[in-house]
């Protein structure tokens, strides 16, 4: 588990009714909702397509990796665009958020550890729990839920499929 | 992208190694080619000359030793002999490391060099001892001679940088001369120009082969300058053909110049002043020489994708011109297309780049692996004319040499066994690119002993790949050697038998969206096809829906479009073959292969793909039209997902996938061969 010794500057967002903070540096760019072009044979988790000025960009929802209820989008829906890396690789994707906040300096006082039990969630894809106004903040481990959530993507069963 | 003129110098001088390596490859053959004599000469002493400039003093040095003796050579001292090509080699690997690390190769030059001494020496001093260290030093002992140089640099040659007290400085510190400025072109006062520099000078210097030492005092100023070196007393001339050598020198240097100010973004001075010497044929010659940039391969890119989104804009606007009744703004969307598909075209050119350019390097590794291995091999080459998206080639660089290395090692058998079965003793390896169709072929044909059935199958087995009850077509057991881990050498050698290669070779041209086909005749030798598309950025297109979603198929594979016929439509089971023309072709509902919701359209229609030998239909709910597709990889996320190669942007700037038509030839195929097994065991 990754320690926290300086700040950490972060881009706050909702999804469903928790806050999750991800690395300023890592965010590209937010959009409002685009067109999204659904990838058939997909897992639920990256699900669509989209394109973010001429690149086409992988759309993935969060929500999928922690189990969270699905809501229709309305007008604070985003698409916020990050680097992370998959398979070694850099990758620019998106993820969508129900609504995105400010940027704001966590402090590593203010950061713990996830708890090994109590937690919803599987305890790898999240690197800390922040507090900031008596609120707790949810830090992914981006790099670790694309690693775990893509690599169940493209388990295509189209063959089969096509066979029967 | 990188500035940094080290970087400059890394890119030239890689070049350059190469062009001296194939010039050796090629000298082993045709010795007594003094055209190609000459060019190695040159790219020796461009490799020099660049060197020093940009602080690589190491492989100034280095070279210049190489170059003083190959200099025996071009001066006919020296024979060419095998022995001398691979030390030669040798030294062109060496100067590769010197300039890729330069500390790494430290003490490795001067064996070398004393090897490539005493060969050169060897020969034309039978008799000398070999450490005889006098010539060894490379400085020829020929008597000093009294020579005149004038020389008037180009008018804007200062505010180009160039500071003559430096170029003076250089001049003097070749030996005792005597200055004297030429202030005949000075005009009065009152029409000078105090930016030009209108002082010519005149030297007089005591020095033993003055053309040379003033090639590289005045490397970048040959151009539009003037230069002029006489003999001034009478010396012991020890070259009494020495001004037409100097013409040469002088040529090359012109080609010099002029390369490497392209390289360096600054502009050839144009207005050469017409010179008073009779050297207008060199300018002339330079002038019309060919002209080439260096570009990084970055910025091709970069303008790919700007063209590729221009494509899509322009798409965009003859939609909304299609719907206009603006009659100008037709006129403007139509001339856009037309522009806009020509920049395409253009911008593709740019990229395509022959194979010839690295089938070149495979010449040295045969030559390597023929010595290593002992095995005598002659290498041949066609094709090399065929050209592939700059990308595309660099990729198959690696695939290349491992099948060649299979080739060599495991493909072609000794010389006794070869002469046992009754073959000359001397394998073939041929390379060979050819255009079919929207592909390239490109084939690696040895003429050994073919596949062994028996092994390949041992290995298989031993592998778990098979079970020895396994009944399996030869063809089918041959395609097991791209198996990861797999090989069949007997015996490990430093070459092949790692059984790394293979599979690696596999996977990288299915990353380029190609094809690997294998055959062998036992005996006889095998032959690895790779099958690619000319290019991975831009294809055309057919676009057509299924439910909501729009998807694109590459048009090359594109037979032709039929209604689906209401009778098999209402079907939702059953056979899945439409008779075209007498013939049974299968084919897939995408609407169950992507699980589209909701109802099919009434009036279906299948589009017939074919790839390679099989054909397909795919039903779709409508064919929207052509359109010019960009291709955009898919991340990591999205290619395990075996129906698409890849996305394209729309008109509408949605995001629309491209269908992998092979893939989905072979779930037709799929579909076909369990069909024929059903009713076969039906009728049986």
């Amino acid at each position: 588990m990754t320690t926290f010794t300086e700040p950490m500057r972060a881009l706050t967002l909702r999804l469903d009714d928790e806050l999750f903070a991800i690395r300023a540096e890592s965010v590209r760019e937010i959009l409002d909702l685009v067109p999204v072009t659904e990838v058939p044979n997909s897992t639920p988790f990256a699900f669509g397509l989209i394109n973010v000025r001429g690149r086409v960009v992988p759309l993935a929802n969060l929500k999928v990796a922690f189990g969270m209820a699905e809501v229709e989008p309305d007008q604070d829906t985003r698409i916020v665009v990050i680097e992370t890396e998959i398979d070694q690789e850099p990758t620019v994707v998106g993820i969508v958020a129900d609504k995105v906040y400010d940027v704001t300096d966590i402090e590593p006082a203010a950061i713990e550890e996830a708890p090994r039990v109590g937690m919803r969630w599987r305890p790898d894809y999240v690197r800390g729990i922040g507090k900031r106004r008596g609120d707790f903040i949810i830090i992914p481990d981006m790099q670790r839920i694309f690693e775990i959530e893509g690599r169940r993507s493209g388990t295509s069963t189209a063959e089969e499929r096509a066979a029967s | 992208m990188s500035n940094d003129p080290a970087e400059t110098f890394r890119q030239e001088a890689r070049e350059l190694l190469e062009q001296l390596e194939q010039g050796l490859l090629d000298l082993e053959h045709n010795p007594a080619d003094d055209d190609l004599v000459n060019a190695v000469f040159r790219a020796l002493h461009t490799i020099k000359g660049s060197g020093a400039m940009f602080g690589f003093t190491d492989v100034a040095s280095f070279v210049h030793e190489f170059e003083t003796a190959f200099d025996k050579v071009r001066k006919g001292l020296s024979p060419i002999t095998p022995e001398l090509i691979a030390v030669a080699l040798d030294a062109k690997d060496h100067v590769h490391a010197l300039i890729e690390a330069p500390d790494s190769a430290d003490g490795a030059g001067e064996p070398i060099l004393a090897a490539l001494r005493g060969i050169v020496e060897g020969d034309s001093f039978p008799d000398a001892p070999m450490i005889d260290p006098a010539p060894a030093a490379g400085v020829p002992l020929e008597p000093t001679g009294r020579w005149r140089i004038r020389f008037r640099l180009p008018a804007d040659a200062l505010v180009h940088g160039t500071n003559p007290m430096l170029l003076l400085g250089e001049i003097a510190d070749l030996g005792p001369c005597e200055v004297t400025a030429l202030v005949d072109a000075v005009p009065g006062l009152d029409v000078i120009d105090p930016e030009s520099c209108l002082i010519g000078w005149q030297v007089d210097l005591t020095h033993a082969d003055p053309v040379a030492a003033l090639d590289d005092v005045f490397l970048f100023l040959k151009d539009g300058m003037e230069l002029s070196i006489e003999p001034l007393a009478i010396a012991t001339m020890s070259e009494p053909e020495l001004p037409p050598a100097a013409e040469a020198i002088l040529d090359i240097l012109a080609e010099e110049v002029e390369a490497l100010a392209v390289v360096a973004d600054v502009p050839a001075p144009k207005a050469a002043k017409p010179s008073k010497e009779p050297r207008e044929a060199t300018v002339a010659k330079s002038e019309t020489a060919s002209t080439s940039m260096r570009v990084p391969a970055e910025r091709l890119d970069e303008l790919m994708d700007k063209v590729g989104e221009l494509v899509i804009a322009q798409a965009r606007l003859s939609q909304l011109a299609a719907l206009s009744a603006d009659g100008n703004l037709k006129t403007v969307a139509e001339e856009l297309e037309r522009l806009s598909s020509g920049l395409r075209d253009t911008t593709m050119g740019i990229r395509m780049v022959p194979i010839g350019t690295i089938f070149s390097r495979f010449r040295r590794l045969v030559h390597d692996l023929s010595r290593e291995l002992d095995k005598e091999i002659e290498f041949i080459t066609t094709g090399e004319e065929t050209e592939l998206d700059k990308t595309m080639i660099e990729r198959l660089a690696d695939p290349l040499v491992h099948l060649i290395r299979n080739s060599v090692d495991h493909g072609l058998e000794s010389a006794e066994q070869r002469i046992k079965a009754g073959k000359s003793a001397k394998g073939t390896v041929r390379i060979s690119a050819v255009y079919a169709g929207a592909e390239v072929a490109i084939s690696v044909t040895d003429d050994g002993a073919g596949l062994n059935a028996a092994r390949i199958r041992a290995k298989a087995e031993e592998q778990g790949l098979i079970t020895p009850e396994t009944r399996i077509a030869d063809q089918d057991l041959y395609y097991m050697i791209f198996a990861p881990g797999f090989s069949t050498a007997k015996e490990v050698t430093s070459l092949s038998g790692r059984g790394v290669g293979m599979d690696v070779v596999k996977r990288t041209i299915d990353g380029l969206r190609g094809k690997i086909e294998l055959t062998t005749r036992p005996g006889e030798g095998t032959t690895f096809t790779l099958r690619l598309p000319l290019t991975l950025a831009i294809v055309e297109g057919m676009l057509i829906r299924v439910g909501n979603g729009r998807y694109s198929i590459p048009l090359s594979a594109v037979e032709e479009c039929v209604e689906l016929p209401a009778s098999v439509a209402t079907h939702s089971r059953g056979r899945n073959f439409l008779d075209i023309r007498g013939s049974l072709v299968p084919f897939l509902r995408l609407r169950d292969l992507f699980n589209t919701p909701g109802e099919p359209d009434a009036h279906q229609k299948v589009v017939i793909i074919s790839s390679g030998e099989g054909r397909a239909g795919l039903v779709v709910d409508q064919i929207i039209g052509n359109n010019q597709t960009v291709i955009k990889q898919l991340s990591h996320l999205h290619s395990g997902i075996e129906t698409f190669s890849g996305a394209t942007i729309l008109g509408d700037g949605a995001v629309a996938l491209i269908l992998d038509t092979s893939r989905l030839v072979s779930y037709g195929q799929a579909y076909e061969e369990k069909f024929r097994n059903e009713s076969g065991r039906a009728a049986a």
